[in-house]
């Protein structure tokens, strides 16, 4: 067999690369490469599947958040459906068209905002958190998301 | 009334914070600590709630970036130590959130400072005084507090203050403005025509510039704006990314007899400012040379570019030119988040400008203001001869917060700039007067007495919305002058020296467990008679807001900068408190420090105002003027009464 590989040498190195200037290096290549479509991107569209990468984390945890919120409610868990509720109202959003239109600033602000927010709702619990697999994931996966924001300015 | 008399309100000022945990390491002076031992007991005894304060500056995270060599790492000359990069990032692992009440949240909404509605705001646009109203345009998100889908709000006013809103003016509705109507300058033409030039960014996503002008230039409200059918009418040129290309400035016309403009870029991480040249607005030529290039400072937004009179009494239009007349160049700086200018020359010959000092070069000297502030553009008002500023104020609050209490963003009071004819190498920055149409009752207090280590509170009823006016004379309590090499602000105000820092403390509850200081600390006092060290006296001017608010999820950072302090002049300061914004000038504006807070305990009739003096070594005497303001009413323009 003499079919040649489909991915040329050029576009492993831009993901590697970029994802090299970000906080987690192998989480950021696990995540972009695990979307179609992100070994032809730029890093603006690697920025992009980031974000859609952000938002698969959000619904984990709201998933897990609503499924909670019927064994074991909590002020905690009620703070926590507020952050993740402005995580996907707000920050993916502002992330996301930040991203589409040439304005990485604001995809800064968003994922690092979205990467606050689970923090924050990860503290709520005093160290007794349910939701500590979800709020790391997506604190890990903003930071990245963040990172190549400012890669772009 | 309002008098301070008794020693019911001197309270030693509280030193018990050094002691928590989570500070950054104090750069402890002076050996006061056996002195003030007892006090620090006392006070710590006196159940007040101890502070956990918590910022946003995570020195992991720049050390992250590795060997990026950009600019987000680098701390401009000129710029006191003291203020954090600006980095609304990653918290510590321990920072809990806080559960924002309703009051909490709407107490944050100011009475007089320009914000919409509802939703998010960033950059003013092309504003103009046009047949009796002030115009100003803005960056919009009609949907969300959160930035995006952005279009241009509009709003008018009488005289800067009241103002009243109108519908949106530009939407993004070609496909050379659909994915952005972003930000633009006004450019007012002698035969009344008013040109629009702003950035759009096209169905192709490439910045170009477009054109649009008011449907019916008669209509003082120019409610309907027309978008010229062949837009754009730049786009970028060979050697501009196309993502590198907005913000053109108002034109001025000059001796070609045609119209110049600037519009900001990069190239290879180095800022520049672009010319072009039109006769008609509609066909532009490209300088072959840019107005001005500064290595290193990344993109530029929000260019501006105008002349000031060095005789420094009025405002110029912006096609002003001749001796007597320097040229100030301005950019914001994407990397950073901060606006620089510097003033300079501009050679009309070749469209090139240099700066007065290469060292204060824009982008590494200057700032127009050391708080919150980005996006500023400023307009020649015809109507009383003054050159304007405007300046967008982000939040420094959790986007969370901003989505629940639905609006984000404020622009400041607009300012009157001139140029400094005393030291001639800055700019003035004073709140237009028309704040004062604001004032309702005010309060003097001559010559009041603060010790070292003292707060001394204010009795002028509320403190949420206020004009503040004070001076402070000096007065040594050593006679041999003691070399004080301070520099900066230190870590706040809780980090004592012999000269400082002393000032007000505004938005302060009656228990200090929050306040905001707002404070002038100077090194080498006095020190004529000291000569075996360098003992030059420097001011540092600086908002302090790590105490500003108990809620960890805000920022709460220290700002300031040195201030020149001329021998013929006492220490001034004007604030203006208006619920989360606070925007206070040193020595008649010659540095300026925009601030938001967020209290959860200073708000509506438990905030106070207070004098301090946490300096070791000289009394203060304050001398002030506050008055109340009230609210500027901004509504919806009444379309149903008839005007």
């Amino acid at each position: 067999m003499t079919s040649l590989p489909s991915i040329t040498l050029g576009d492993e190195k831009l993901i590697e690369s970029t994802c090299r200037q970000t906080p987690n290096f192998n989480l950021c290549v696990q995540s972009l490469k695990s979307f179609p479509g992100s070994a032809t991107a730029d890093v603006r569209g690697l920025g992009l599947i980031m974000v859609k990468v952000m938002q698969s984390k959000a619904n984990d945890a709201i998933n897990k958040i609503r499924e909670l919120q019927r064994s074991a409610p909590s002020p905690a868990l009620t703070s926590c459906a507020s952050k993740y509720n402005a995580i996907v109202v707000g920050d993916i959003p502002e992330a996301n068209e930040a991203f589409s239109k040439g304005m990485p600033k604001f995809a800064e602000n968003g994922a690092n905002d979205a990467a606050n927010e689970a923090t924050f709702c990860e503290n709520g619990f005093n160290g007794r958190s349910p939701l500590t697999q979800q709020n790391n994931a997506m604190r890990d996966v903003a930071a990245i998301t963040a990172a190549i924001a400012r890669q772009l300015l | 009334m309002g008098g301070i008399k008794d020693d019911v309100g001197h309270v030693p000022l509280l030193e018990a914070e050094e002691e928590e945990e989570g500070w950054r390491p104090l750069r402890l002076r002076g050996s006061y600590l056996g002195i003030f031992g007892s006090i620090v007991f006392l006070v710590s005894m006196a159940a007040l709630i101890i502070y956990q304060g918590h910022d946003y500056y995570d020195e992991a995270k720049i050390e992250n970036k590795g060997n990026n060599n950009n600019n987000y790492n680098k701390v401009p000359r000129g710029v006191a130590e003291g203020v954090s990069a600006k980095s609304n990032s990653f918290l510590s692992e321990t920072t809990p959130s806080y559960n924002w009440t309703n009051a909490m949240l709407s107490w944050q909404r100011t009475a007089f400072h320009f914000q919409p509605e509802r939703n998010w705001m960033n950059d003013p646009n092309g504003p103009l005084f046009h047949k009796g109203w002030y115009h100003l345009f803005y960056q919009y998100n009609p949907f969300s507090a959160v930035w995006g889908n952005i279009t241009w709000g509009h709003a008018v006013s009488r005289d800067l203050i009241h103002w009243l809103y109108l519908p949106e003016a530009i939407v993004r509705d070609m496909w050379f403005d659909i994915n952005g109507a972003w930000s633009g300058s006004a450019t007012l033409l002698p035969g009344g025509e008013i040109v629009m030039l702003y950035t759009g960014y096209t169905d192709q996503q490439v910045q170009v510039q477009n054109l649009a002008y008011p449907a019916d230039a008669s209509d003082p409200l120019l409610l309907n704006w027309v978008k010229y059918a062949k837009n754009p009418v730049m786009v970028p040129p060979p050697g501009i990314g196309p993502h590198d290309f907005r913000d053109p400035t108002t034109a001025w016309f000059g001796p070609d007899n045609k119209w110049t403009l600037t519009l900001g870029s990069m190239v290879n991480d180095s800022g520049l400012s672009l010319v072009y040249k039109t006769t008609d607005f509609i066909n532009y030529e490209l300088n072959d040379h840019f107005l001005h290039i500064v290595p290193g400072t990344g993109m530029w937004e929000c260019v501006d570019f105008y002349p000031v009179s060095i005789n420094g009494s009025v405002g110029l239009d912006t096609s002003a030119n001749g001796p007597g007349v320097k040229h100030v160049l301005k950019a914001s700086l994407d990397d950073t988040k901060l606006d620089y200018y510097a003033i300079g020359t501009y050679f009309i010959e070749n469209d090139t400008w240099i700066p007065d000092d290469p060292d204060l070069d824009v982008g590494i000297g200057l700032r127009l203001d050391y708080g919150k502030y980005y996006a500023s553009k400023t307009f020649y008002d015809q109507n009383k001869q003054r050159r304007v500023l405007w300046g967008w104020i982000n939040e420094s609050d959790s986007e969370v917060a901003d989505i629940t209490k639905g609006w984000a963003s404020l622009q400041t009071i607009p300012r009157t700039v001139l140029y400094d004819k005393k030291t001639g190498t800055n700019l003035l920055q004073w709140p237009v007067e028309e704040i004062e149409s604001l004032r309702l009752s005010s309060h003097e207090l001559k010559e009041l007495l603060v010790k070292p280590g003292t707060v001394v509170p204010l009795h002028i009823g509320p403190a949420t919305q206020l004009d503040i006016f004070v001076e402070f004379e000096i007065e040594l309590l050593e006679s041999e002058g003691i070399v004080n090499n301070v520099e900066g602000c230190g870590v706040g105000a809780v980090e004592r020296s012999a000269f400082g820092p002393f000032g007000i403390l505004a938005i302060a509850n009656d228990e200090l467990s929050e306040l905001t200081p707002i404070y002038f600390r100077l090194s080498n006092y006095g020190n004529g008679t000291s000569t075996t060290t360098t003992t030059t006296t420097s001011t540092s001017f600086c908002v302090d807001e790590t105490r500003s608010s108990k809620a960890p999820d805000v920022s709460k950072l220290v700002f300031g900068s040195k201030v020149s302090v001329l021998s013929d002049e006492k220490l001034s300061l004007r604030v203006l408190v208006d619920h989360s914004i606070i925007e206070s000038f040193a020595q008649g504006g010659r540095t300026v420090i925009s601030s938001r807070v967020y209290p959860t305990e200073a708000i509506y009739g438990a905030a106070r105002l207070f004098l301090f003096n946490n300096a070791t070594d000289i009394n203060i005497k304050a001398s002030l003027k506050i008055w109340q303001l009230n609210s500027a009413f901004i509504r919806p323009f009444p379309f149903h009464n008839t005007q």
